[in-house]
């Protein structure tokens, strides 16, 4: 397979996954700003979704507060931000339109109907009570692409590398949403688990459809250091970091036996999976949630990179 | 005196204009009987349903022509007509013998050029229309390609004026493009009118791409021993014929590269693939000649391949079509054919040429000048109908603007009589009305040379007009070849 054409592949399905995640950082934010605010805190809500988004430098150059609406539009719909879920889908578009043949016509026909649809969206739509609407559409159309995915593709090295960039997008997206509590609630390190914020873990918890999973594995209350235990070392939840970082290693480990051959980014996935899989959530408090987060992202880039340095150049 | 080429006397151009169907009842040519009944059942708004469902299906799954630069939605989509163009068994017997002898021909002239210059040594052709034309690639010379072929894949440019009169309009024989219209053509037909097709034994056109791969594999470059692996080269998603690239390597099953998968070592050609390096021994490739390579040609291009020509050269890789072969794509080569048709293969010519005036020769550029009412005049390297002038049709200020160009540079023109085209049912908006067509079917050269039965038939939806580029609002159309 031509390296470019790996590298696309791995770009779409990148580009897909932070499209869905952004729509579900938009909408865990929405949520915490319909609650009560606690202490001083109140209304940082959309600040912090800028922050977490990796978009601050961009978006103060445009904008001078984070209101809800320039929020939004910033990350929902802004050509001018190269992350927004409209940038994303057009990009995921682009990437497919180079390499086709090396999609299944159900992949291409979403990505293109997607696409299309999006260009009759108008931005007037999000205003008001027109953002669920829109961030459901966006959920609905990426899962129905990652199911064409898994559902039609080969076996084979095209959708290993598509799963690659799945998971290495979901880590970082996951380990973000986590540390949006700590951006809105703690943001002078204070200790985690006051009592007081039970809705934010909560509508955290739905922002990665685990609501139900986390009382279905803990049969508790939602406890803070649980429900961090769920998003980092539960492996039966599809979106937490050990997941991701499990998924990773035996896609590589595929394109190990179907080329014959391993490079750095092996050790690194394995390595990384076994510091997950076998680490306590105690010792991640211990270090600091947000530090941890922190240095897990900090990780995932280098794992990305040392992966396009394996195949993708 | 008139010349016998223009209107009056030619019986090209005169009022009478052939419908392929016929255009009264009592009239119907047998080809159409089916679809004169299937139209009389199937009413306006089913046609109309189905039109809609057609381009929901193109666009859905993409297939595009880019038009950058003009403003507007920049992917847009040629307009397809459902109701389908059929040929008889017969009339494609005699297309297909007529191409496969141009086709013969103008291989045996390309190599001609790059090689004795015969042609021109016994007096046929002047020396100065092959050396002093843009087309020509003095890198060319003396190099010999495996089995003497120059032109894989021929799109030849065919218009039909009667019942039996067949004539070359012109030979496309660089980067032809279209063949991707005629497979999904027949595929939205057999969708969306199923009980239509199953009337009619038609000849199937889906193995194009087999036969594509087949006479690639037949030419290997000389330094091959085995299996050659075959590759689509493309310029990029910015090309208008993208579609078709990526549409023809997936059928085929083989990579599509674009100029930087591609680096040169040793002479030898190499892709860049998630495995490391890989031979590559044969490229379609659809990049125009002045982007292939750097160091041979443009070195301002980022689309080729440093180093491709001199891999090439070497016979460590093949390209189709051959680099320079668009010396047999030029109009003004064009008015030769006959005269290569009898030079090198000692045969009459199956297919006729539309009579041509050469501008470059004195007396005819007088004759054009004087007659540019009648005529049509085209560049000699333009395509996509643009640059040309449809004398009946233009008016007194446009004729003065092109009489101008003529006198400045009148080796860069060739004048036509125009043709009335033969006419096809075609769904417009004022309903079912004859349209005029061309026909472009694809010959493939290799070891073998194949035809595969269809083409693209190009119709101008526009009442009256004759320009059925797509660029210029033409539309297409699925073509039919009956069986016997």
């Amino acid at each position: 397979m031509l390296s470019r054409t790996a590298d696309s592949l791995y770009w779409v399905a990148r580009y897909m996954e932070r499209a869905e995640n952004l729509a579900r950082i938009l909408r865990v934010t929405d949520r915490l700003s319909l609650m009560p605010s606690i202490g001083d805190t109140g209304g940082n809500e959309w600040h912090s979704t800028i922050v977490v988004s990796d978009c601050e430098e961009g978006f103060y150059e445009k904008y001078d507060e984070a209101t809800a609406e320039h929020v939004i539009s910033y990350l929902a719909f802004d050509p001018d931000n190269p992350s927004s879920i409209r940038s994303c889908i057009e990009a995921a578009r682009r990437n497919a339109r180079s390499v086709r043949t090396a999609l299944t016509s159900e992949q291409w026909e979403c990505l293109n109907t997607t696409w299309l649809e999006l260009t009759r969206i108008k931005e007037s739509r999000l205003r008001g009570g027109g953002l669920h609407g829109f961030l459901d559409w966006v959920k609905e159309r990426t899962l129905m692409f990652h199911g064409s995915t898994v559902a039609t593709m080969l076996r084979r090295d095209s959708f290993h590398f598509m799963q690659l960039g799945t998971f290495i997008e979901r880590g970082d997206n996951t380990a973000r949403i986590l540390d949006v509590k700590y951006h809105v609630l703690l943001p002078d390190h204070a200790e985690i688990g006051g009592g007081i914020d039970y809705y934010q873990w909560a509508a955290i918890l739905r922002a990665v459809s685990g609501y139900r999973g986390y009382h279905a594995l803990y049969k508790e209350g939602i406890k803070p250091w649980l429900v961090a235990d769920f998003m980092i070392m539960r492996e039966e939840m599809p979106r937490s970091l050990v997941a991701c970082a499990a998924k990773i290693k035996e896609c590589l480990d595929d394109l190990a036996e179907e080329y014959g051959q391993r490079h750095e980014s092996h050790r690194m996935a394995g390595a990384r999976y076994s510091q997950l899989r076998f680490g306590k959530v105690d010792d991640v408090f211990g270090q600091g949630l947000h530090d941890f987060l922190e240095q897990f992202i900090d990780q995932n880039n280098k794992l990305g990179a040392e992966i396009a340095r394996s195949y993708l150049m | 005196m008139p010349d016998a080429r223009l209107g009056a006397n030619s019986g090209m151009a005169s009022s009478a204009i052939f419908d392929e169907m016929g255009l009264n009842d009592q009239e119907v040519r047998r080809a159409y009987l089916g679809l004169r009944d299937w139209l009389k059942e199937t009413p306006a708004d089913i046609l109309a349903l189905r039109r809609e469902e057609a381009e929901t299906f193109f666009r859905r799954i993409g297939i595009t022509f880019a038009v950058y630069g003009e403003g507007g939605d920049p992917e847009r989509i040629i307009p397809f007509d459902i109701i389908p163009r059929i040929l008889e068994a017969g009339e494609w017997r005699h297309i297909t013998a007529g191409l496969t002898q141009r086709v013969r021909a103008l291989n045996a002239f390309i190599g001609d050029v790059y090689g004795a210059q015969e042609i021109v040594r016994a007096g046929h052709m002047p020396a100065d229309q092959i050396i002093l034309n843009d087309t020509y690639r003095h890198q060319m010379q003396g190099v010999s390609v495996p089995n003497g072929i120059y032109t894989h894949i021929s799109g030849i440019d065919m218009v039909r004026v009667g019942a039996d009169e067949f004539y070359v309009l012109e030979d496309n024989v660089r980067t032809p493009s279209g063949v991707s219209y005629m497979l999904e053509n027949r595929e939205i037909t057999m969708r969306l009118f199923p009980d239509l097709f199953s009337r009619h034994a038609v000849e199937p056109v889906d193995h194009y791409c087999d036969a594509l791969l087949t006479t690639l594999t037949s030419v290997p470059p000389r330094n091959c021993d085995r299996e050659p692996t075959v590759v689509v080269m493309t310029p990029g998603i910015y090309n208008s014929a993208y579609y078709e690239h990526s549409f023809l390597a997936d059928q085929m099953g083989v990579e599509l590269v674009e100029g930087p998968d591609l680096y040169v070592k040793d002479d030898y050609v190499y892709m860049r693939t998630t495995q490391g390096p890989k031979r590559v021994d044969v490229i379609y490739r659809r990049v125009d000649d002045e982007f292939l390579d750097p160091l041979a040609f443009r070195a301002d291009t980022a689309l080729g391949v440093a180093g491709l020509m001199n891999a090439y050269r070497a016979g460590n890789v093949n390209l189709a079509n051959a680099v320079g072969a668009g010396i047999a794509d030029d109009k003004s080569t064009y008015t030769f054919v006959p005269k290569m048709i009898e030079f090198y293969l000692g045969e009459k010519p199956i297919l006729n040429n539309v009579p041509t005036f050469r501008c470059s020769e004195a007396d005819e550029c007088k004759c054009v000048l004087e007659n540019l009412n009648e005529l049509v005049v085209k560049e000699t390297h333009g395509s996509g109908g643009y640059g040309m002038l449809i004398g009946p049709k233009s008016t007194q200020a446009e004729r003065e603007v092109f009489a101008n160009l003529i006198k400045a540079s009148p080796d860069k023109y060739i004048a036509q009589p125009t043709l009335a085209l033969s006419t096809c049912p075609t769904f417009v908006d004022e309903g079912i009305a004859p349209r005029h067509v061309d026909l472009r079917p694809f010959v493939l050269a290799g070891k073998d040379i194949r035809v595969v039965p269809g083409g693209l038939t190009r119709v101008a939806l526009t009442e009256g007009s004759l320009v059925v580029n797509s660029s210029q609002g033409g539309g297409t159309k699925d073509t039919w070849v009956l069986k016997d």
